[in-house]
C-alpha cells in the first residue's frame, strides 16, 4: 500500500499543471484522496482582496476528483473528467492553503461519481463544493 | 435637430483597448494562464497560449482540465464585466485612465460553474467566446465556449452563475 501511495504521489506530482500550482497530494486510497494548495500570489484573481482566483480552485477540484478515481479499489487505468460542477460558497482567505479532499463515491463500468469539498485554516465552512462525473478506463 | 459629430475613429479604438487591456491586467491568474483577449466592436475573443505548464496528461498529451475550467471561468467574468462596464466607458462615466491607474470597478463573483468536457485539450493553443444570457442587477448567467482547431467542434463548454458587485448603500 505504501508503494502506491507513493506512486500515486509522483503521478500527481509528475503533472505539469498541477505542478505549477503547488500542489501537494497528502493521502491517497480507497476512492478518497487530499490534495493542499499553498497560497501563491500568481493565483489571485481579485486584485482587491487578493481572493485567490475560482479557476486555480478548479484545478484543485480536478485534480483531486481524478486522483480520488484513479485510487478506487476498482484500479482504473486512466480517467478523464466529464463533467465538473463547483460551487463557490466564499472567497478563500488569502495567505493561507486550501485543502481538498474528494471521494470517489461511485463507480459503473463506465463512470466514476465524485464529490469534493475545498477548505482553507480560516473555519470549517467549505470554500467550495464540487460534484463531478469522470470516465472509467479499466486496463484491457 | 443637429446631432453631434461622431468622435475619430483614433479615439474609439484607443478607449476601448485601453479599457479591455486595463482589465485583463489587473487580475494576476490571467497573466499566470497566458490568455490573452481580442476585440471586435464590443465582441471578445480570448486565447489560452499553449505552454508546457498547462499539461495535465503526460502521456497524451492533454491540457488539464483544471487549466480549460479556469480559461473558460476567466473569460466568462472578463466578457460579463466587459458588458457591464461598457455604457459607462463609453459615456466617459468611468474614465479609462483612472482604470489603467489600478483603479478597478469590483469583478462579479462566482456563484457556480459547471464544465462540460468534450474532447481532450490538445497541446496547442484554445479560443473561447462567452455568452452573457442573462445579466441583472443581483446576478448573471453566462455560458461560454471553447475550440481549438476548428469552431464548430468544440472541445469544452459551460455555464455559470455570477454575483455582480453590488452598489454601496452609501453610493445610493
Amino acid at each position: 500500500m505504501a508503494d502506491k501511495t507513493q506512486l500515486a504521489r509522483q503521478f500527481i506530482e509528475a503533472i505539469p499543471h498541477s505542478r505549477a500550482l503547488g500542489m501537494e497530494l497528502t493521502e491517497i486510497g480507497e476512492g478518497r484522496a487530499v490534495i493542499v494548495m499553498p497560497y501563491d500570489k500568481k493565483l489571485i484573481g481579485d486584485p482587491d482582496t487578493g481572493v485567490i482566483h475560482g479557476g486555480a480552485v478548479s484545478a484543485l477540484m480536478d485534480t483531486c476528483c481524478g486522483a480520488a478515481v484513479m485510487s478506487h479499489p476498482s484500479a482504473p487505468s486512466s480517467t478523464a473528467t466529464i463533467d465538473l460542477r463547483i460551487d463557490y460558497m466564499r472567497g478563500a482567505t488569502p495567505g493561507q492553503t486550501i485543502t481538498t479532499t474528494a471521494t470517489c463515491h461511485h463507480v459503473t463500468r463506465n463512470v466514476a461519481f465524485v464529490r469534493a469539498v475545498a477548505t482553507d485554516e480560516q473555519s470549517e465552512t467549505p470554500v467550495a463544493t464540487a460534484s463531478g462525473a469522470f470516465t472509467v478506463e479499466m486496463k484491457s | 435637430m443637429s446631432r453631434p459629430r461622431p468622435e475619430p475613429v483614433q479615439v474609439i479604438k484607443q478607449r476601448r483597448d485601453a479599457a479591455l487591456a486595463a482589465l485583463v491586467e489587473s487580475v494576476p491568474y490571467i497573466g499566470f494562464l497566458g490568455i490573452t483577449f481580442e476585440r471586435r466592436g464590443d465582441e471578445l475573443t480570448s486565447t489560452m497560449h499553449f505552454h508546457n505548464n498547462l499539461i495535465g496528461n503526460p502521456m497524451l498529451p492533454a491540457i488539464h482540465g483544471g487549466a480549460t475550467a479556469a480559461f473558460l471561468e476567466v473569460t466568462s467574468v472578463i466578457t460579463l464585466q466587459w458588458f457591464h462596464l461598457w455604457p459607462q466607458f463609453e459615456s466617459g462615466d468611468l474614465d479609462v485612465e483612472t482604470m489603467a491607474a489600478g483603479q478597478m470597478p469590483r469583478l462579479p463573483k462566482t456563484i457556480d460553474f459547471t464544465v462540460d468536457y468534450l474532447r481532450s485539450g490538445l497541446p496547442r493553443d484554445s479560443y473561447a467566446r462567452a455568452t452573457v444570457n442573462r445579466s441583472g442587477r443581483r446576478y448573471a448567467s453566462v455560458h461560454v465556449a471553447a475550440w481549438q482547431d476548428h469552431k464548430d467542434k468544440l472541445f469544452a463548454q459551460a455555464t455559470g452563475h455570477f454575483l455582480m458587485p453590488q452598489e454601496r448603500p452609501s453610493e445610493g
